[in-house]
């Protein structure tokens, strides 16, 4: 018995290694510290009732942020593990099988545990709040999606400590991720973590599509929503066109590999060059959902902080929705090199060179807002500024990278690599960001230290450029990306050296930010008025942080700008517009069905992932029961009476 | 679709210009809310199907040496199934029709009609699947059949579940009668209906027709 | 504002009749015929068939839009519509790239 125990124990934990042991102990023991603290404390009926089960959007947006904070964390420190391997690969830091597993997961997190449910997180404190909204469109459905995210990312996660992690590289081409070449249990995880989550991402896609067409304020017109709205409107967009190809494509990899199908195998008549086809189609359009939104933060930032209208918004709506649509018409740029013939690697590379225009004209719109405007440099505007010039040099060597002939020869250099960090981070990270430092005091009710946060910024802005254009030149020097060790006579070492350098004053700059959150947390100060920037836009027209319902009245919007022009117009001597009386507002009951849900989704993937039927069937089974039981409840929502309302209003603004 | 932009409110007549006039205003924009979620839904369905179609015609010639689609596919039993598929398509526009005059039990009779279809549909899939099997055409057997496979049985997925949810819903109008919330749900439904009918067009076509030419 | 003035007022409602179900239903038992006689009798070339009963799938696409889900009833702004005919535009994509990039890519 005890043997039987010891022998599944050992295929089942990851062993063997003392780094992995490390985080195993490490992640026991902030477990039993959550729960010790939470019983010790009294508080599990307080996180169920109030954070577990709620649909409202702030709240859900909060969570959203933390997870991907903590993944940040995850994710940075692969990267680390990685840079000091390449300073000094003769020292064998990591073994090859390690380095392979830390590349995968790092490219896997960054992008999909990261900065999407970073996104998300933003899109739903923001988005209701800037079109004058009290909710999203389907409150249970956006509580079920970030679920779905967390025990999707959680499932993939668990691989690190038990059964073993992925390592086929970050979008696992087949055959190397078929059960031939991965025979291990990783690659099942990072099918069913992904497939998970991915669901939950479709379904924001959906949901913010409804809230931003259907849901604005009265009078709000589409040419007059704030930009950030118009940059949430098309990366959804895009994600509902773009996510039905990753869940496709994931499922077909995963029927190779449970059910010996041969969609992608190298026998069987499969074609593992189709499974690369597809996952771009999703792939591509993925890296402008994670932008798009990075291009609405920073014009509204832009406009906040030089006190001007947005300069050309036509041009920008314009571009943000053709890049949302040409998006889709670039993904063979990936692979110039499997040789699909000359005629699709120039149409390709001519549709790649087009999209770089919108997002051309998008710098010159964010320049003109700038100029001669009376710009603060407060945190947010400064990563906006930082943004610029780094997208601008990212950008450039994608368009040479979109060059077909000459792609064949920085194919999988680390000039690419350098190339893509360079717009995720300059533009993706800096952007959201500048948002999270500009949205904060919105979210929280109080502000973040800034001298910190200007520590923090200095610090990445020059780490990421000490790491990362020593990469260009590596890659013309022809280092390839996911090696893990070279030959001191490559000459190659010096540049690798400062390179980790730079990738250590950037996890430096990390410290530094929780440094300020920890230190604005502890000499909190409460924010007097909901107005922290001088903001152009509806969300600063309220409390921080928002009430429950948001808007005790909805705003009757007339313009672009329309708490700018308000405050304007009061500050000419207008009056202030007459207050409608207040009414009952319709609120959705808080629900348990979305947790207990993506939980049951969580056991039927483990089970997948282990082939425990027991487990799959349980857990499917689960997932069905949930959605019978919401489709048979009709007591979902309920009225705030007006007297209530009247209460939280005098409580928020009475000491205004 | 004006199943999505027509949710009824009944009585209640003038609506207010936002949406935050009274309780039934609210109650009217969240069902027609909900009929354009799913719209888009069923969109994104669209390209589910139409990934899984791309990998059908990148694979349709990598049979390895095995059996090929025009070897083992029986045409009868196919045209059978499309036309109970295409009659269930319209009997859930009956029902839909029924609602709208304020029938309950006509709606209940046309939506189990409708389910009968449907199951019969399933039936004879399933009663195919075992025949190719036999064969010696399974999933694994080559690409070809992979895709055959996932595309034919995603469908008929879609079906399965849609028989479930149309018998959940039957059972919700005999209890609630005809309201505004089983209203959307039966206009929901019967859209999802006609999609999979749309969806079996192009299996039917591309997959059975082109595949025994 | 386009979508609450959309669904601000709707004393009409416009779910089809009878009539135009029997006239999709009847419309689709003919297009289903049609490229099934083509095909079962091998009445004309490979490729003029491929063509025909293409189309007549397509058609019968139309005709469930039209006279089923009533597609030419939505009122403005048509985003039904807009999202329809952007799903098939990137459908179009899926499949027609695919098939071109793969072709020199064909194993089998």
């Amino acid at each position: 018995m005890l043997d039987k125990i010891k022998e599944f124990a050992s295929e089942f934990f990851v062993t063997g290694d003392p780094l992995i042991l490390g985080a195993q102990v490490s992640i026991a023991l902030s477990l039993v510290a959550i729960i010790f603290t939470l019983t010790f404390f009294k508080k599990w009926k307080w996180l169920w009732t109030e954070w577990l089960t709620s649909v409202d959007h702030k709240k859900i947006g909060i969570m959203y942020i933390i997870a991907s904070i903590l993944m940040l964390f995850r994710g940075g420190v692969d990267a680390l593990l990685m840079r000091v391997q390449l300073a000094a690969p003769e020292l064998e830091f990591l073994h090859p099988e390690h380095y392979n597993q830390i590349f995968t997961t790092h490219g896997v997190i960054m992008i999909l545990f990261m900065a999407m449910p970073l996104m998300f997180g933003l899109f739903n404190i923001v988005v209701p709040l800037q079109i004058g909204a009290r909710d999203v469109a389907f409150p249970f459905l956006n509580s079920l999606s970030f679920w779905m995210f967390f025990f999707g990312a959680m499932l993939f996660n668990v691989s690190f400590i038990i059964g073993g992690s992925p390592d086929a590289g970050w979008l696992a081409y087949p055959p190397l991720s078929e059960l031939s070449g991965s025979p291990g249990l990783g690659q099942d995880f990072y099918i069913w973590g992904i497939q998970i989550s991915g669901i939950g991402s479709l379904a924001t896609g959906i949901n913010f599509v409804v809230t931003i067409l259907k849901m604005r304020a009265p009078g709000m017109k589409l040419m007059q929503m704030p930009m950030f709205v118009w940059s949430v409107l098309s990366s959804c967009i895009t994600i509902m066109f773009a996510f039905p190809i990753l869940t496709v494509t994931l499922f077909l990899l995963f029927l190779d590999r449970y059910l010996g199908a041969h969609f992608f195998t190298l026998d069987g008549g499969g074609n593992p060059m189709m499974y690369i086809n597809l996952i771009w189609m999703w792939g591509h359009p993925e890296v402008y959902i994670v932008i798009l939104p990075a291009f609405g933060i920073f014009s509204e930032v832009v406009s906040a902080f030089s006190k001007k209208k947005l300069f050309g918004y036509k041009s920008m709506v314009f571009a943000l929705m053709s890049i949302s649509f040409f998006s889709f018409f670039t993904w063979a740029h990936h692979f110039f090199t499997m040789g699909s013939g000359a005629n699709v690697n120039a149409f390709f590379a001519l549709t790649t060179m087009l999209i770089a225009i919108p997002t051309g004209v998008k710098v010159f719109n964010w320049l003109f807002t700038m100029y001669r405007g009376r710009i603060k440099f407060t945190t947010p505007m400064m990563w906006t500024v930082a943004f610029i010039p780094c997208f601008v040099v990212g950008g450039m060597t994608g368009v040479l990278l979109s060059v077909a002939p000459a792609d064949f020869q920085f194919h999988n250099s680390y000039f690419l690599i350098a190339h893509f960090h360079q717009v995720l981070i300059g533009g993706v990270v800096f952007g959201y960001f500048a948002g999270l430092y500009y949205w904060w005091p919105k979210m929280f009710g109080f502000r973040l230290h800034e001298g910190l946060g200007k520590w923090a910024f200095w610090f990445w802005n020059i780490g990421f450029y000490v790491c990362f254009m020593p990469q260009y030149a590596l890659g013309l020097m022809g280092m390839t990306r996911r090696v893990n060790e070279y030959d001191f006579d490559m000459g190659w070492q010096p540049l690798n050296v400062i390179s980790t350098v730079g990738a250590f004053l950037m996890g430096l700059a990390f410290i530094f930010q929780v440094w300020q959150i920890a230190h604005s947390i502890k000499f909190y100060k409460k924010e007097k008025d909901g107005d922290a920037w001088d903001g152009r836009t509806l969300e600063w027209s309220i409390p921080s942080p928002a009430p429950l319902y948001n808007f005790a009245r909805l705003p009757q919007v007339t313009h672009q700008d329309d708490w700018w022009e308000e405050k304007q117009r009061i500050a000419a001597g207008g009056a202030p517009k007459p207050l409608a009386p207040l009414e009952p507002i319709h609120m959705p009951k808080n629900s348990g069905i979305p947790f207990i849900m993506s939980v049951c989704w969580f056991t039927a993937g483990f089970g997948f992932v282990w082939d425990w039927k027991w487990m799959i069937v349980t857990g499917l089974a689960g997932v069905a029961v949930c959605m019978l039981a919401r489709s048979f409840s009709y007591d979902t929502d309920y009225y705030i009476p007006v007297d209530e309302i009247e209460r939280t209003e005098a409580a928020l603004r009475g000491t205004k | 679709m004006a199943h999505a932009v027509t949710a009824h409110t009944g009585a209640h007549g003038g609506h207010g210009a936002g949406h935050g006039g009274g309780h039934h205003d609210d109650h009217h924009d969240q069902e027609s809310m909900k009929q354009f979620g799913f719209w888009l839904f069923l969109i994104t369905d669209v390209i589910l199907f139409g990934t899984l179609f791309a990998t059908f015609v990148v694979l349709r010639l990598n049979t390895d040496g095995g059996p090929t689609g025009a070897e083992l596919i029986e045409l009868n039993g196919i045209i059978i199934s499309t036309f109970l598929l295409l009659t269930s398509s319209f009997t859930s526009g009956v029902a839909v029709l029924e609602m709208h005059k304020g029938n309950k039990r006509g709606l209940i009779l046309w939506l189990a009609i409708t389910a009968l279809l449907g199951a019969s549909f399933i039936y004879l899939e399933v009663t195919e699947f075992i025949h190719l099997v036999h064969e010696g055409a399974n999933i694994g057997t080559s690409a070809y059949w992979s895709a055959f496979f996932t595309l034919v049985g995603t469908h008929g997925l879609h079906v399965s579940v849609g028989l479930v949810w149309m018998v959940a819903l039957m059972l919700q109008i005999s209890r609630r009668g005809i309201t505004p919330v089983t209203k959307r749900k039966v206009n929901i439904i019967s859209l999802y209906w006609h999609f999979l009918d749309v969806v079996w067009i192009f299996v039917f076509t591309i997959v059975y027709l082109m595949g025994v030419m | 504002m386009e979508q609450h003035n959309a669904h601000g007022h709707e004393s009409h409602e416009s779910h089809g009749s009878m009539k135009s179900y029997v006239i999709g239903f009847l419309l689709s038992i003919v297009l289903t015929i049609i490229p099934l006689v083509l095909v079962m009798n091998d009445m004309l070339s490979k490729k003029a068939t491929t063509a025909i009963i293409l189309v007549m799938a397509v058609l019968q696409f139309a005709v469930q839009l039209i006279f089923f889900m009533h597609l030419r009833e939505e009122q403005k702004p048509r985003y039904n519509l807009m999202a329809l005919i952007f799903g098939l535009v990137i459908l179009l994509t899926i499949v027609a790239g695919s098939i071109w990039i793969m072709t020199y890519n064909a194993i089998g």
